[in-house]
């Protein structure tokens, strides 16, 4: 078999040594009756070739972002990934390494941990972060668990439908077991709307979600959301994109007290949906509870800088039933990407990448509603990257089934999550996109046949 | 050698001007920021990253890198970790157009290729485990737990049963207690006895009409298979309750037993432990879980389907599951992992995944009889794919402890077992070294554990003494926490 | 204070009465000693209510988590906030500047049932 050592010799002389018969006689404490009495069916392995063949053909039955023309975002993104990014990540002293319980000989690790919670500090303004979680939308549920945690006379969580639905699926997923309200918000304009939150907040409500960007690619001027929340005593959690960061506020200056963020957009691929990276930061006195990871800075016995584990009587592996979240590992290897990502970047590259995404759908959206057959489904908001289109022949399905046989992968029809949008799409434009692409998906949509042609 | 100012601070390293990423040309109109968006939601300085050159980022992470040691570099019998060989091909494969660059919500039509792996992957699992029910959405094993937590408690909550505990062995990850309290179970603590296995006096004294879910680590956290799991089992079920199978430790029985047989109504895999996914300095991992039938109503979505027609075989994900707990996290799964552990089942085969549990049984076994002459092993002369030694006996004769072992280990190149879990067993010393190890490795692995019990006590406690740092103060760490970089005053 | 006339919880704090009838509440030498090096403290605010045998805080070392349990019922007056910040002082002088809380008894509590010093020790020894 493939990865294996040991030679027929070296079973013969292991099992001298250890003084059993044959390999079979190791396993007699599992009862014979127990025992798996036929073999596995599983195929017959396959050579490294053989594989190679097989895994690329299926490979070929897929059309991937490099194989067409990419306009999907809805929480995923197709940016550029520097060739460094991947050169580096696929060294093996940090893919093949596992959490540093030896710092001596983790510091690679732990200084990439550090650098990297340094990096999301600045970008999201809070004080701390951990070494990343899940993805953006179990760190969300996260963030309302620790926030709730600390707020035990409280039981309402706000959360406005503007942000990621599938976010706010995982957080009810979570909350049925608990005795937490989930009290959602409608925002039918798109963005946030102030004053009925404002009438929603009372002392029972532990904290509010506020998304900038929000699902629908709105900018947001949060500020008096989050001085409102504020007010009635509630945690404001920030839903960021951390792309936007390289032209948009902090959070943390605009009145977050945790931010959360998917980080796949920092140099990850897509890869149909993880591994991604939760981002988790938070203001100084919600780190005694803030779950995951956390690297920090000390002296070894001789009084060098280095770096360890800290803060670990937070976790499940000491504090068990008590601790406020079960998570274990983190992301290590995409948090590093991200460091990698961010390094390379530097606050030029990442205001440009995020004034690109800007420009491009700008320019997107405003050609394509020069079309009678299209509008902007929120015109007062100013979008970022993604924007929502009304198709006015209500026939989203065929008009995102056409572009995707001419090899563009238009957008995402907006029905599944919102049936009140039946007859809108997301579009989002990353800066890898050309002037030249934006032209021809203008082509492809508006030259698509009317919908009463394409039923006929 | 060592290349000191590579190894500084990224925002050490940085210069006012530097910088490596450039963009093309937008070719479209540029609107200030301004004219876009409201210029309260605007940044009014530019974030504060480092600027570098790509050549700086390169050494600098470069170095850093060799700052580890790794499965690539040394041996590292870390136990319950699973440290196995990653076969490079898979990351080859799992870095293919037509896999890396799928975007999770494009349409099922277009991604036929990446479900039918996915769709086979499942089988697989299921096979394995002998539970039918697979959900491949779980990101880690804790999250599986989590999510197999919720579908009995659905489960339940169907039945219009009120069960309200969930029993968990003294010897236990901690992610079992912190999981089930996450799904508003109470936990209650089942002893060990001397030898490892279930105190079935506790165990039958702690059944009874409340008990939701019994969690169990079998192979155990000792390396040793509970022989009493049928009865616990049949205790359990009869009782009305379920077998939670924690399966950290499969890479010990891969094609010899399955869960499903013996027992378990549901459990969740490692793929990273026992599929070779990298453990990439921390995760990503991924926890598909296995679940019986009945159970199976319960599981997140979406759920990777096959649909047989007239047109031919194709493959979806399902959303229509009414019963389901809902989703646990955002899109499919961690799927560039999955696909690793794809490419790892198909590389070995049926056969081979067998062989894969027979050789680290046979490799664990055999650096249990050499070592234990110099190391105690105080449960057992047997183990399945790891076992734990104790320093206790050193502690005692020599003031050294388990700790003072594994750093000296760090000098001899090796990595050092885990110290100090599980929690019953003083000064804990436990031992995986999975199979991708060769019989030289072991025997110098037993030399150099023998030459350091040879030393004076003294060059222990100063141990490690060749690597960049040592013993670094975690007291001041946690008192004083620095938990980032800050411009020195 | 003076070991020998305060009262004990097995689970190893201390309390005493002082001038003003104020139940102070701290941890004994030996729990300093078994808990290592000290890292942080848990405490409740001014005005939280403690419950005899309850949990009121806790106290981590780096690797472990012990739960403070009162000795009394009563409301916290005085916390003794600063102790948070030089936790390596504490073992100095653990009966005194050590202390970690002051509480009001609640009518009707008292130290009664509580282990004198003699026992304290002795449980300690057989420990």
């Amino acid at each position: 078999m493939a990865y294996l050592f040991n030679t027929e010799d070296d079973t013969r002389e292991m099992l001298a040594a250890i003084g059993a018969a044959s390999i079979e006689e190791l396993f007699s404490s599992i009862p014979q009756e127990l025992r798996l009495q036929r073999d596995l069916k599983i195929p017959a392995a396959m050579s490294e070739l053989e594989l190679t063949r097989h895994v690329r053909e299926l490979a070929g039955k897929n059309v991937g972002a490099e194989g067409s023309v990419c306009f999907l975002g809805g929480g995923a993104y197709d940016h550029f990934i520097p060739a460094a990014v991947d050169y580096l990540a696929v060294r093996g002293e940090f893919y093949t390494s596992y959490t540093p319980y030896q710092p001596e000989v983790s510091q690679g690790n732990l200084q990439v941990m550090f650098e990297y919670e340094t990096l999301i500090c600045q970008l999201t303004g809070m004080d701390v972060s951990n070494a990343s979680l899940y993805d953006g939308a179990t760190s969300m549920v996260e963030a309302v668990l620790l926030a709730m945690a600390t707020q035990p006379k409280r039981r309402r969580v706000i959360v406005p439908d503007n942000v990621h639905p599938e976010y706010r699926e995982v957080l009810q997923t979570y909350l049925q077991w608990t005795d937490y309200e989930l009290v959602s918000l409608a925002c039918p304009e798109g963005s946030l709307p102030v004053s009925e939150l404002e009438d929603l907040l009372d002392d029972q409500t532990g904290c509010v979600i506020l998304s900038q960007p929000n699902f629908f690619g709105l900018v947001e001027d949060h500020t008096a959301a989050a001085a409102a929340a504020k007010r009635a005593g509630a945690v404001v959690i920030a839903v960021a994109d951390m792309i936007s960061l390289g032209i948009l506020k902090s959070p943390g200056d605009w009145g977050a007290d945790i931010v959360v963020a998917e980080g796949q957009a920092l140099g990850n691929p897509l890869q149909f949906g993880g591994p991604y990276l939760g981002i988790m930061a938070c203001r100084d006195s919600f780190v005694r509870r803030m779950p995951g990871r956390i690297a920090g800075q000390t002296e070894d016995r001789n009084g060098s800088r280095c770096w360890v584990l800290t803060l670990q009587t937070r976790e499940q592996h000491i504090r068990r039933d008590k601790a406020t979240s079960n998570i274990c590992t983190n992301q290590g290897l995409f948090a590093l990407r991200a460091a990698i990502y961010l390094s390379l970047q530097g606050p030029d590259g990442l205001r440009e990448t995020a004034e690109h995404c800007a420009w491009k759908s700008q320019y997107l959206m405003n050609k394509l509603c020069l079309q009678s057959r299209f509008e902007p489904r929120f015109p007062s908001g100013s979008a970022w990257r993604e924007f929502v289109i009304r198709d006015r022949q209500d026939d989203v399905a065929g008009l995102l089934s056409r572009a995707a046989s001419q090899g563009m992968l238009a957008g995402l029809p907006l029905s599944r999550w919102y049936p009140e949008y039946s007859d809108c799409f997301l579009v989002a434009v990353t800066e890898k996109r050309t002037r030249a692409e934006l032209d021809a998906l203008v082509d492809v949509l508006t030259h698509a046949p009317s919908a009463e042609l394409s039923h006929a | 050698m060592r290349n000191m100012q590579a190894t500084q601070l990224l925002f050490e390293l940085s210069k006012p001007g530097r910088r490596a990423n450039r963009l093309p040309d937008s070719e479209v109109p540029q609107p200030d920021m301004q004219e876009l968006y409201p210029t309260a939601t605007l940044r009014q300085k530019p974030a504060g990253l480092p600027e570098l050159s790509e050549g700086d980022v390169i050494r600098h992470f470069t170095n850093l890198s060799t700052l580890n040691m790794s499965v690539d570099t040394h041996f590292y019998p870390l136990g319950s970790c699973t440290m196995k060989y990653n076969p490079k091909r898979n990351e080859r494969l799992a870095s293919l157009p037509g896999i890396v660059d799928l975007h999770p919500l494009q349409p099922d039509a277009t991604a036929q290729g990446m479900l039918e792996l996915l769709y086979n992957v499942q089988g697989y699992f299921a096979e394995i485990s002998g539970l039918p029910g697979v959900s491949l959405q779980p990101a880690a094993g804790a999250q599986g737990e989590l999510t197999a937590l919720m579908a009995a408690a659905a489960y339940f909550r169907d039945l219009g049963s009120q069960r309200t505990q969930v029993l968990v062995p003294d010897s236990a990850h901690g992610t079992n207690p912190a999981s089930a309290t996450m799904v508003g179970f109470q936990t209650k603590t089942i002893r060990s006895r001397e030898d490892g296995s279930v105190d079935m006096d506790h165990l039958r004294a702690s059944v009874d009409d409340s008990t939701a879910v019994f969690m169990i680590t079998n192979p155990s956290t000792l390396g040793l298979f509970e022989n009493q799991i049928q009865e616990i089992a049949d205790l359990v079920h009869d009782a009305g309750g379920l077998i939670y199978l924690d399966g950290a430790n499969m890479n010990a029985i891969l094609g010899i037993t399955r869960p499903g047989d013996f027992g378990a109504d549901m459990m969740h895999y490692n793929p990273h432990k026992t599929f070779s996914g990298p453990h990439g300095g921390g995760g990503p991992g991924a926890g598909p879980i296995c679940v019986r039938d009945f159970l199976e109503p319960y599981l997140p979505t979406p759920r990777v389907e096959r649909v047989d027609s007239a047109e031919g075989v194709h493959y979806r994900l399902g959303y229509d599951h009414p019963k389901s707990i809902g989703r646990v996290r955002s899109f499919v799964g961690n799927i560039g992992v999955l696909v690793r552990a794809y490419c790892y089942i198909r590389a070995c085969g049926g056969q081979g995944l067998k062989e894969v549990s027979e050789n680290a049984v046979l490799n664990a076994n055999y650096l249990l009889t050499q070592l234990a002459p110099l190391l105690p092993v105080p449960k057992g002369s047997r183990c399945m794919h790891e076992f734990v030694a104790s320093a206790s006996k050193l502690k005692k004769e020599k003031g050294v402890t388990a700790m003072d072992l594994a750093k000296r280990l760090l000098d001899f190149g090796f990595h050092a077992p885990t110290v100090y879990f599980p929690l019953t067993v003083q000064e804990a010393v436990m031992i995986e070294p999975t199979e991708t190890e060769s019989k030289e490795t072991l025997d110098a692995f037993v030399e150099a554990i023998r030459e350091i019990l040879s030393e004076d006590a003294e060059t222990l406690h100063d141990a490690p003494k060749t690597t960049r740092i040592s013993r670094p103060d975690e007291v001041q760490a946690a008192r004083k926490p620095v938990m980032k970089w800050t411009v020195s005053p | 204070m003076k070991p020998e006339e305060l009262k004990y919880n097995a689970s190893h704090e201390w309390v005493g009465l002082d001038s003003d009838g104020l139940a102070v509440i701290g941890i004994t030498d030996f729990a300093l000693e078994q808990l290592t090096d000290l890292v942080y403290m848990a405490l409740p605010e001014v005005g939280a209510q403690v419950t005899a045998g309850e949990e009121f805080g806790e106290v981590e070392s780096v690797k472990a988590v012990s739960p403070l349990y009162s000795p009394v019922s009563g409301e916290v007056v005085e916390v003794h906030s600063e102790l948070v910040e030089s936790l390596e002082k504490l073992g100095d002088d653990p009966f005194g500047n050590g202390w970690i809380i002051k509480v009001k008894l609640a009518d009707g509590a008292s130290l009664d049932g509580l282990l004198d010093h003699d026992s304290y020790r002795k449980q300690c020894s057989d420990a």
